[in-house]
Formats: C-alpha cells, structure tokens, sequence
C-alpha cells in the first residue's frame, strides 16, 4: 500500500504540469442517461439489511433507499421528524410514536407501525446476527432477545406495542430522553413484508421508501439507482439517478473523476491532497464530519491507569503538537482536538472548543515536567499501537512519536508500533493485550453529544476498550441521560467532559474532515456530517 | 504419454492437499475476522458468537479444515462475509482476469519472440543492444509505476482509453491493463528467446539447413524457431499461473473487478472463504498449466518422450 501510493506519488510529480492541463476536461461520457450522476464507492462488506450495515459504503445506499421516523439535516444535523408525525413521552421512559399518513414503499405497500416493530424486532433478535443489533438496547425486553449468552429466550421486544395502524409504544428500560434523536439512525429503518417473505430476492433488488429505487445491483461492480417519481417526502431526487460503482482503489477513481468518466469522488487519496485544490479548484470539497481521532490508554495496566498517573497522561497529550502535524501530514484535512465530540454538533449540540483545556494546548516545557512528576514513563519509553493495512496510520503515527520524542527531548521515548491487520488490532484490544496507548477512531451513529461520550468513557460500556472506569463520570451520564431538558442533559454531558480532561484516559487528536471532489457536469454537491455525500440535492447541468 | 499424464494427474493430489493446507493454515493465523466486522467499536459478544458458529470458526483448526476440504468437493466453496456465495464471486472473478492474463499472454508471446528472434540473429548489432536496453528499462520499472503511467498518459492526458474498465471487462477495454500486466515478462520472453536463438544459430542442424539450400524464413521458422522456444515455453506457462494471481496490483490500478480485486479485498477483511477459495483454485490453474508445458516440450521437439 505504502510503496504503491509514495510511488505514485512520484508519478503525479512527474506528471505535474500535465494534471494542470487535463483538469477539468471532464466530458459527458460518464453515464449512459440523461441526469444520472456516476459516483463511487466501495463493496459493503455486510448484505445491506438496515440492521446489518454499520459502515459508511452500505450507508450511502440506505441513505438513498430510506426514510425512518427521524432524519439527520444534512446541514445542521438536527434530528428532524420525517415519518413520525410526533413522539411524545411524559416521564423520558415510555413514548408513543404516531406516523405521517401517505408513506409507501415503493412497491406500494404502505408504511405502517408494523412495518416499524417488525423491523426493528427482527435487527434485535439474536438469531438474525445483525451487526447493529445492540442500538435496540434501550428497548425493554431487549436482553430477553439478545442475551449475552446463549439463545434468545423470546422473539420479540415486550417494550413495543403496535397499537394501530400508525400508532406505536415503546418502553425503554431505563430514561433516555434523547432516545428519538437516535432514530434517524440507518437501524431503525423500517422494511416492507417483502423483506422476510421473500428475503434472498429483496437483498438482490431491495425495496424501500426514499428518494430512490434499486434499479439493478451487480455485487461488486456497480449499483444503480434511479429516481423513485411517486416517492412522498419533500426531499424528492433533484437527478434522474445515482450509478455507485464500486472502487477498489481510490486513486483510479481521482484519475477516472480527471478523465471525466466519473462525476463524483467522496475520498480524496492522501497522496493527492496537495494537488486536489489545482485540480478541481472549488469543486473540491473539504468540510467536517462527525469523526474524532484519539489515543486510547490502557486503563487496566498498572502502569498507565494507576494512581498519579493521569499527569504521565496529561503531559503526552501536551507533547503532541497538533496543528503542525494535522498541517504537514493531513493538509487540513483534520482539525485539532480540543475536546472529545465533534464540531459538527454544533454549540447546539454541544460541542464546546477548549473543553480540553490546557491538556492539549501545546506545551513541550510542561510536558517534560507532568511526565516528571508522574514518575515517567513506565520503563521509560512508549509505543503508539495502530493497525498498518488500512488508512495509512504510519504517517501520523510516526509523527505524534516524533513530536513527542522532541518534546520530552529524548530520541528513544516513543515508537509506533504495528499490527498487521485490523482483525488482529481489535483482538488485541478486546484482549486487554495493549501495553501502551493505542489509535482508536470514533465516527458517531447519530449527532448527540451522548454518542461521543458514553459509549467510550461509561464504565463497561461497548466501546470502552481503555476501560476507564470513573464514578463521577457516570453519575453525570446517567444524570444526562435522565434529563428531560436539552441543555441541562447538554450541560452534564459537558461536565463530565472535565473529568475527562483531568484524568485524560484518551487523548484527542483531531476531528476528521470528510473530503470529496466533483465533476463540472454536476453542482449543488455536499457531504452530510456522516461524510456521505447528500446525492438527492446534486443537480445535474 | 497416457501413463505419463495419470501419473502427472496422481502427483497432483498430494501438492493440493499440502498446498491449500497450508494457505488455510496462513490465512487462519491471522486471527478471528470477526472482530474486523464491527468497525471500531467492540463486537457484541452474543452476535459474535452466532457469526463464529456460522463460520465454523468456534471449532478448532484440525477439525475446520477437514470439514472445509469436505465441502469443496461438495461444490462448496462457503460464503464471503457480505453473504455472497465464493462460488458466485468466482464465476464472476475468473472469466475477467482469464481474459486479460490471456491478452497480456498474447502480448508477451507475439512481441516477446518477435524482438527475440531479431536481436538474437543479429547478436551485437544495433538492433540487439536497443533491444537490451529496451528490456532492461522495462524490466526495472515495476508494475505500479508503469501501471499509473501509462494509465495517466492513455486515459487522462490523451483520453485514447478509458483509466477503469467498466464492470463487464470488454476486451478493447482491457488491452491497457494486458499490456501492463505483459510488460515486466515480456522482457523476459525476449530476453530467453535472444539467448536460445543466438546459441542455436550456430548449431549443426542449421548449418545443414543452410547448406541444403533451404530460404532463410524456412530455416528460422521451422529449425531454429521450433528448438529455441523450449525455454520460452516452459516460462510462459508458469507465467500464466503467475499473472492470474499476480494481477493484484494491476487489477487495483485499473479497477478490474477480477481474481486480485476479490483476492485483495478478501485478504483486508481476513475474509477466509474467499482467499483460500480463490487460491485453490489458482494452485489448480497453476498444477494444470504446468502439465501443459511438459507435455508442450514433445510436441516442439521430437526427441522428448514420454512413457
């Protein structure tokens, strides 16, 4: 990977003065009909059930083919009811969700509560390995369909009910008052009958309620969708159609986009973000998403998580020189950290710069000294532990050691530390295997403060793989969690986000930047704060 | 020759055994995939489990591996992780890249032992040392940077052919990628085919040709040509074995969906169905490919017999 992309690097380089030349030829060969727009993708690695999907590839298609309860504004990312009419509670714990009349799939058959319950029954049940299965946790019952061990003691979740055709209620186990913010999520989807009764056939064409209809799906090469004209919603397609071909190498699909056979690239290669800007001038784009980078440390090693230690802690994360490094390495394509959610929640939402506090602001006198008085480094050196075959990690990596090495002024404090496949990564840390501090990345299922925090800090939670465990945090939490007024919830969640700065469990680096550029035939092109691009709005010229 | 090709045949069980033995052993050591499927965030243990015992991978190693093998010979080659059958990837994977090993094949035999043949009767003439610097160059760029070149060049800058071949993978679409991917072994060919000619040329059985008066396009073609390509044989064969698996980095550049696209995308995703699926059927294309040349070698000299 690393050889092909600095060697081809050279190749741009050699080839500089031509890029400028064939910029921006791009031609009207791309696609075979009027108003289709050619984007790419990548293979999605799970079938693309809505409960089975948890990556960004399967997620454009949802996107597309789907409209739940609740959708994220693809500007603001503000929750907004789409099929619920309301959903109204009284004490954050039981709701009562009533459906918009004239939704249909685009098969016809109606959208009903039904069409709700079932699907989000069958993403819960065990039976159906559905990779998203833990977002029905809140739901009562949930653990008697999705034990920890062993088999599933009932079918379906006891906290819903259907109690007409567009009334349901849902009893949550504990209080939850941003629960129906998290229904825009692609999980709580709901699917048509055909889903179960004929389940092989709707996965080779399947069927849903957005904008847009599989027209047909070649696994592997090319999906295409097409414009559904008797669809309900207000965001109706502004094209006649969307072709995603799949892309093994982003790079030949930033040489097809120059070629003009392509209209729509979503991930700039690393090694063309010098040239991006001159090549595509202001159809590049290069805006925020919801993504944070972080150092994770291990809590359950003496000597990272024992007491005293949160100054060794506290004083790496000062020895990290972030704007340098999200310049040099990264091109602006990331933006440093001063807290540990994203600016895409906006202050609404949230997200507050300078949380972090003076843990990190750059500051290699201070940091010499925390790590001092926290009795060093354990053994005197460090490594930073990532996964080498995906996302070219080496690089930044390699970086933050150099930054810190030059901080504390010794050459041998830290190293990076390569694991050969993700797989392998992600067993070590489910292991406890981890000596050291390790790259983690977060990209949030739906834009809540909530989602940044409790699944990585809260004691146990599924996320937490440095196992922090902080009594005072949690309280917080569960204090948010249980309020049924935005901002007092907002501003909990945001003092527990000092007792992260004081204890430092993971280090925030910097907020990822979704990156995409476009063709001239296209315009009204932007990403959604997933990254996805919004391919309803795009116009074709 | 029949008893020859059944003894061949009977060989080949025990190197496929071993040989996919082994890939599984390799691709099994990398660890649970399972944990890879969840992104970030940590697995949930329960689904985790149900995958694990769907994938047979909550068995230990000697009994999964039997119980794969005894699959295979059901037809079964067991399914990708995104819930596609191995043998539907295959179906859709192997006639693409069999096309295109087949151009580069083509392009490597016809311009290979043409140059080779050339240079080689004009051994130290101007024409042989271009041609040595010629291969030489060639041989020391790698696949990638000719790849990206070329691909630059021809599809960008020139817009002669598109920089990705469209999903169906139609021949005119291909002869790009073919000649990259032929580039590095024809050089190879030229070079073998310029040895073998510049040593034959003085053998006995030429000098006779000459003497009996036969045209010189008779005695290159049918004498020399017929005893100098041995060596060129026995390379090509191999190399179809090797540029079928070996595309990897070709098909990535060009966005082939063929044997290396599958090949590497199940390698990122420790999908194990997959590579070892795809990899025996590689070792068999490569088993079969090398019977072919032993049996090719009688067919070009006489004097080779098989009992």
């Amino acid at each position: 990977m690393r050889r092909t992309s600095r060697a081809k690097w050279g190749v741009w380089v050699a080839a500089g003065a031509l890029a400028a030349a064939a910029c921006g030829g791009g031609g009207t060969s791309g696609s075979d009909g009027a108003g289709i727009v050619s984007a790419s993708w990548g293979d999605p690695q799970n079938p693309l059930e809505p409960a089975n999907t948890n990556e960004v590839q399967g997620g454009k298609v949802l996107e597309m083919l789907f409209r739940g309860l609740k959708r994220y504004n693809p500007k603001t990312g503000a929750a907004e009811n789409v099929l619920a009419d309301r959903i109204d509670t009284k004490d954050s714990q039981n709701y009562t969700v009533k459906l918009k009349d004239g939704w249909t799939f685009s098969n016809g058959e109606k959208v009903t509560a039904k069409s709700f319950v079932d699907a989000w029954n069958y993403g819960a049940l065990l039976d159906n390995k559905q990779k998203n299965a833990a977002f029905f946790q809140y739901i009562d019952g949930f653990d008697q369909v999705h034990p920890e061990s062993g088999t599933a003691k009932a079918k379906t979740l006891s906290g819903l009910t259907v109690r007409d055709d567009r009334t349901f209620t849902v009893k949550l186990h504990q209080k939850f008052s941003s629960w129906p913010d998290t229904l825009g999520y692609s999980a709580f989807m709901p699917l048509p009958r055909t889903f179960y009764s004929k389940h092989a056939e709707w996965l080779k064409q399947p069927v849903g309620n957005g904008p847009y209809t599989v027209a047909s799906y070649t696994r592997g090469s090319v999906l295409k969708m097409r414009k559904w004209d008797g669809y309900p919603g207000p965001d109706k397609a502004q094209n006649g159609g969307i072709d995603l071909r799949v892309y093994t190498d982003n790079n030949t699909a930033y040489t097809d986009l120059q070629a003009g056979n392509l209209d729509l690239v979503d991930d700039v290669p690393a090694a063309q973000l010098k040239n991006v800007k001159t090549d595509l001038g202001k159809r590049y784009i290069n805006q925020p998403a919801g993504i944070i980078q972080t150092l994770t440390f291990p809590m359950y090693d003496a000597d990272w998580g024992g007491a005293g230690k949160e100054k060794v802690r506290r004083g790496i994360s000062m020895a990290i020189d972030r704007a340098q490094i999200t310049e040099e390495i990264f091109q602006k394509t990331r933006t440093p950290a001063t807290d540990w959610t994203s600016p895409v929640l906006k202050a609404a939402g949230g997200y507050k710069a300078g949380l972090c506090g003076d843990a990190c602001v750059f500051d290699a006198a201070k940091a010499r000294q925390l790590v001092k008085e926290g009795g060093g480094l354990p053994g005197g050196k460090m490594t930073i532990t990532y996964n080498a075959d995906t996302g070219s990690h080496k690089d930044w990596v390699d970086a933050v050691c150099n930054s810190i090495n030059t901080s504390l002024d010794n050459d041998k404090a830290c190293v990076g530390a390569p694991v050969g496949t993700f797989a392998d990564f992600r067993n070590r840390i489910s292991r406890k295997q981890m000596s050291g501090p390790f790259r983690a990345g977060w990209q949030m299922d739906y834009p809540l403060i909530q989602n940044f925090l409790q699944p990585m800090y809260y004691t146990n939670a599924s996320s937490n793989d440095g196992k922090f465990s902080n009594a005072g945090f949690d309280k917080l939490v569960n204090e948010a969690n249980a309020a049924t007024d935005k901002s007092a919830a907002i501003a909990k969640f945001q003092d527990a986000q000092k007792i992260l700065a004081a204890q430092m469990p993971t280090i925030p680096l910097w907020y990822q930047n979704g990156s995409g550029g476009y063709s001239d035939r296209i315009s009204n092109v932007s990403l959604n704060p997933f990254s996805v691009p919004v391919y309803s709005d795009i116009k074709v010229k | 020759m029949g008893r020859y090709v059944i003894r061949r045949l009977l060989q080949m069980i025990p190197v496929f055994i071993g040989s996919t033995f082994l890939i599984f052993l390799m691709v099994y050591a990398l660890g649970d995939p399972v944990a890879a499927m969840f992104g970030d965030r940590a697995p949930d243990p329960a689904t985790a489990a149900q995958i694990r015992a769907d994938l047979y991978l909550d068995q230990p190693l000697w009994k999964q591996y039997p119980h794969y093998m005894a699959q295979i010979f059901q037809g079964n080659f067991g399914t990708a992780f995104n819930g596609q059958p191995v043998t539907e990837l295959m179906a859709t994977a192997f006639p693409v890249t069999l096309r295109l090993t087949l151009i580069a094949v083509f392009i490597e035999m016809v311009v290979g032992i043409v140059l080779g043949v050339f240079s080689g009767l004009r051994r130290g003439r101007g024409i042989d040392t271009t041609v040595l610097v010629f291969t030489l160059v060639v041989v020391s760029i790698p696949t990638f940077v000719s790849g990206y070149v070329l691909q630059f060049l021809f599809g960008v800058k020139w817009q002669w052919a598109t920089p990705a071949v469209s999903p169906d993978a139609p021949v005119n679409e291909l002869l790009l990628p073919g000649l990259v991917l032929a580039l590095v072994s024809l050089a190879y060919v030229t070079r073998l085919t310029r040895t073998s000619i510049a040593e034959n040329a003085r053998a006995d059985y030429v000098r006779t040709a000459v003497a009996k008066g036969l045209p010189r396009r008779r005695v290159v073609t049918r004498h020399l040509l017929r005893n100098s390509l041995i060596p060129v044989v026995t390379f090509i064969g191999t190399d179809i074995g090797a540029l079928m698996g070996g595309a990897i980095v070709t098909e990535r550049i060009f966005n082939i969906h063929g044997v290396g696209f599958q090949l590497y995308q199940g390698i990122l995703r420790q999908n194990s169905p997959t590579v070892v699926g795809f990899v025996t059927i590689l070792v068999l294309v490569f088993l079969c490919a090398n019977l072919l040349v032993d049996l090719l070698y009688a067919v070009l000299d006489p004097r080779i017999r098989y009992a």
